[in-house]
């Protein structure tokens, strides 16, 4: 494993925000994409990019990688201008179809792309990092769309960015695939490197994001961290072992919202849930306290109004 | 957690053009069968087939005979052909989204459009060099060794309006295939321009129509060495038109497809 290219001497700019959007706005004649958008992300954090088709996400990418302007408002990337980051290889991303010949190799695709940044991580090690080093000799054309992706994987991180943008990442993707792709771009994060992803599979922002950001109809709806977005929408259920359950009693608990009540077990809904569990073992008889949220897909509903669709939480 | 250093990072010279880009966009060129046998092979099939002919190997044309001439023709259709192809890349690229690639890394588009035309002018030369190769070993054209050089160096320079020309419409016509439109397009051209024929008659109708056509001045600039013909400034002005035509169409396209909207 090469790290000697991501192990910096002292930065220059630890406090810039690695992404910054000031009430940006992105209309297509009528239609606002994007409706002054408000978003800072700061160096090294992994963000998920989440919500229904249409709300926006692929503009505001567009807009942070420099290929489409704001209508109104400010993007910056690292303090600079988006075209100005791209050309310093500091930006790179990983779309989640073409942008490939198909009649390069694998390694000449890579060596094309080294060309044409002045300073590059070594091929060797890049190919081997995305686990493609011994495909470097076929065509790109040949390749299977797992495979394909792990180039661009590896074409994106050959400049060494700081801020890596992933759309839809994973698309086409095993199990097992997925697993190896989010491990490697969580080991990179710690590095330094600031991911923004956008997925449709919410377990996916749910597992490998510290904080998620939640769009529809070209607003930010939810920022935090998938706990806390969960919370927000639709609160925390407390789950308690309580002999001869008063309902009354319960319901008078500060913070509790709902009560269900099934024989011994109590149900306690609430958009503060520590209080409640505070309460019920100090003051009751409460025993075998769980906590369980009740899901992304019921925020991600609560937030945007568009259903989650398909037994995985991929959304339509 | 260490952070990565942005005060390292430079931005490439000249745009990022580079020797490793020019080497494997040439290797693609010619990794393209279509493209190898329709600029590369049939250049030279066609001259074998009519330049060889005993009465034209026999038969004068100015400082040679007419087999160099119908040699000189097939370079010249080969070199553009080629030419055309190299520019017309540009709309493969474009649908398969390499364009949108290569946006997120800092090579600048002028340096691309670069790239382009260095390869079809080299794929051009090739083409040129190809047909001469094969009429030295042949041993029918006969010419001044100057007519040999001049003619391929005229009609190498003159095949970048080609290489415009194909840009342009790599930037004007979408899909995978742009030359299956090309290709009998560039047969067309090359058969206005009286490429497919011996000298034309000065002042006949078809002339007359010939002269508005690109491929026109390239043709009459390209023989002029071998036929003696006093070079005229319309051959010249017919070059220079479509040529500027080309690239400010091709540019007019290419300001639309890379414009940040």
């Amino acid at each position: 494993m090469e790290q000697t290219q991501l192990v910096a001497p002292p930065p220059v700019a630890v406090d810039v925000p690695s992404i910054s959007l000031r009430a940006v706005t992105k209309s297509y004649g009528p239609v606002h994409a994007v409706r002054d958008l408000d978003l800072e992300i700061r160096q090294g954090e992994v963000v998920a990019f989440l919500g229904p088709n249409g709300a926006g996400k692929t503009s505001t990418i567009d807009m942070i990688l420099g290929l489409s302007r704001p209508t109104a408002g400010e993007v910056r990337v690292l303090g600079m201008e988006p075209t100005e980051a791209i050309r310093r290889g500091l930006v790179a991303a990983v779309m989640q179809t073409g942008g490939l010949l198909k009649d390069l190799t694998v390694a000449e695709t890579v060596a094309y792309t080294a060309s044409l940044f002045p300073t590059t991580a070594p091929v060797a090690d890049v190919l081997a990092r995305a686990g493609i080093a011994e495909i470097g000799d076929r065509k790109v054309g040949k390749c299977s769309g797992g495979e394909q992706q792990r180039l661009r994987f590896a074409m994106a991180l050959l400049p060494d960015p700081a801020l890596l943008l992933l759309d839809e990442p994973t698309t086409g993707m095993d199990v097992e695939g997925r697993r190896a792709f989010w491990n490697a771009i969580r080991a990179d994060a710690q590095r330094g490197r600031t991911v923004l992803f956008a997925t449709h599979y919410l377990e996916e922002a749910d597992a490998y994001a510290d904080r998620i950001v939640l769009v529809s109809k070209g607003r930010v709806v939810a920022d935090g961290s998938a706990a806390e977005v969960k919370r927000l929408a639709s609160g925390r259920t407390v789950r308690a072992t309580i002999p001869y359950p008063d309902e009354q009693a319960l319901k008078a608990i500060p913070f509790v919202d709902a009560v269900e009540i099934r024989g011994d077990s109590v149900l306690l809904h609430s958009h503060d849930t520590d209080a409640v569990a505070r309460h019920l073992l100090t003051h009751t008889d409460a025993r075998d306290l769980e906590i369980t949220s009740r899901g992304l897909e019921d925020a991600f509903l609560a937030l945007t109004g568009n259903a989650p669709v398909g037994p995985s939480g991929e959304l339509a | 957690m260490s952070t990565i250093d942005l005060s390292t990072r430079r931005i490439p010279p000249l745009g990022g053009f580079n020797g490793t880009i020019l080497g494997l966009e040439t290797r693609r060129l010619l990794r393209n069968r279509r493209t190898v046998i329709f600029t590369l092979i049939m250049p030279v099939a066609l001259f074998l087939i009519i330049g060889l002919q005993s009465q034209f190997v026999h038969q004068q044309a100015g400082r040679g005979n007419v087999s160099a001439y119908v040699m000189i023709s097939m370079a010249i259709y080969g070199a553009v052909l080629a030419t055309t192809s190299g520019g017309a890349m540009v709309s493969l690229e474009r649908s398969l989204g390499w364009s949108r690639q290569l946006r997120l890394t800092p090579l600048a588009p002028s340096a691309y459009i670069a790239v382009k035309m260095v390869v079809a002018l080299t794929l051009g030369l090739l083409s040129i060099l190809i047909v001469y190769a094969i009429g030295v070993a042949s041993g029918k054209p006969s010419m001044p060794l100057w007519i040999w050089l001049s003619t391929a160096a005229i009609g190498w320079v003159g095949s970048l309006v080609f290489a415009a020309f194909g840009l342009f419409m790599g930037y004007l016509l979408p899909g995978e295939n742009v030359m299956q439109i090309l290709g009998p397009v560039t047969a067309a051209l090359a058969a206005l321009g009286g490429v497919w024929m011996g000298p034309m008659t000065p002042g006949s109708t078809f002339q007359r129509i010939a002269e508005l056509t690109p491929m026109y001045g390239l043709n009459q600039l390209v023989h002029a060495p071998l036929t003696g013909d006093a070079v005229h400034v319309a051959w010249v002005i017919n070059l220079l038109v479509w040529l500027a035509i080309f690239v400010i169409g091709a540019a007019w396209r290419f300001r639309k497809d890379t414009a940040r909207v």
